[in-house]
């Protein structure tokens, strides 16, 4: 079988390496020692969270634009429905960041009693969340383009080059346009958390090992569609 | 849905977002971490309950997964 061996989807070995990890994020994240930095203060800990949900979306969309290419190379329909499902399981890490996001922003950000924290008027301008917005807003547009074709041929053509070029777009949206423009976001001149002069060493040793974790149930959820996708389309895969 | 509830809901809405942001204030002095938390121990309160609610979420993954392989081997 072509893409994903089964074998591997079935695998627990992974799944629980996710637990453990995921485990880890959480005790480790909220008990290890943080450097203590003003106004973020304690809420620096929602970078095991937050960030990892943008980390984990990011590759779920890069696995879903590669089964999309692999789908037009081979027209083999299961690749369609891998990259339906990793696209779904990204976009729903997206609203997550995004959501949690729009919290540490309130807290962080605006403040009407302390007048050096900006205005909700400046959060609304911010580069990075109308860019976010964007990335987000085009994945959203490949299911109702995926939903609005009933031809089985044409969705899944159609939908795999749109999702190529919904991958194209998260780079300039997310990665690019939101650097050129001043910004409250962290991480303006660089990769945020990746950089090794801006994250501390005592707070890497969670946030990677909690970026896998977070990925991996992802891909844990994006292969329990797969694998029920793989059941119920079974008559059109076996033709 | 009438337009009182509407009107409930959005004002719900509003109020929470309003509730978010006086929530907090900051000044200068030293920068205020949790540790009274970590102090009397309550942090491990915190930890218990999104442990727990992880235990719940991975669970009910892992119940999916035994019903997916259960219907796998039903229609191999």
């Amino acid at each position: 079988m072509p893409g994903l061996p089964h074998s591997v989807m079935r695998k627990s070995w992974w799944k629980i390496a996710c637990v453990i990890l995921l485990v880890y994020a959480v005790v480790g994240g909220l008990l290890l020692p943080v450097p203590a930095l003003r106004q973020l203060e304690e809420t620096i800990r929602n970078l095991y969270y937050h960030v990892c949900m943008w980390f984990a979306m990011m590759i779920l969309f890069t696995v879903s634009m590669v089964y999309s290419v692999r789908y037009l190379r081979t027209l083999d329909y299961r690749f369609d429905l891998y990259s339906r499902a990793f696209a779904v399981t990204g976009l729903v890490m997206g609203l997550l960041g995004y959501s949690t996001g729009a919290i540490w922003a309130s807290y962080t950000w605006a403040d009407p009693n302390n007048p050096a924290y900006a205005s909700f008027g400046t959060i609304a301008r911010e580069p990075k969340l109308i860019g976010a917005a964007i990335a987000i807003l085009i994945y959203f547009a490949y299911f109702v383009l995926r939903s609005s074709i009933t031809d089985m041929d044409k969705r899944a053509k159609v939908g795999a080059v749109y999702n190529i070029f919904a991958y194209a777009m998260l780079f300039p949206s997310i990665w690019i346009v939101p650097r050129l423009l001043p910004s409250l976001h962290p991480g303006q001149e660089g990769n945020p958390a990746l950089n090794f002069n801006d994250i501390d060493a005592r707070m890497r040793m969670v946030f990677y090992p909690a970026v896998i974790g977070w990925t991996l149930l992802g891909v844990w959820i994006s292969t329990l569609n797969i694998r029920i996708g793989l059941i119920t389309e079974k008559k059109w895969l076996h033709e | 849905m009438n337009k009182r509830t509407l009107r409930f809901i959005f004002t719900m809405a509003f109020s929470f977002c309003l509730l978010l942001a006086g929530a907090q204030d900051a000044g200068q002095g030293p920068v205020e971490m949790a540790d009274a938390m970590r102090q009397n121990g309550k942090i491990y309160v915190v930890v218990a309950v999104i442990l727990t609610i992880l235990a719940g979420i991975i669970l009910y993954l892992v119940r999916i997964d035994r019903k997916v392989s259960k219907l796998e081997k039903e229609s191999l």
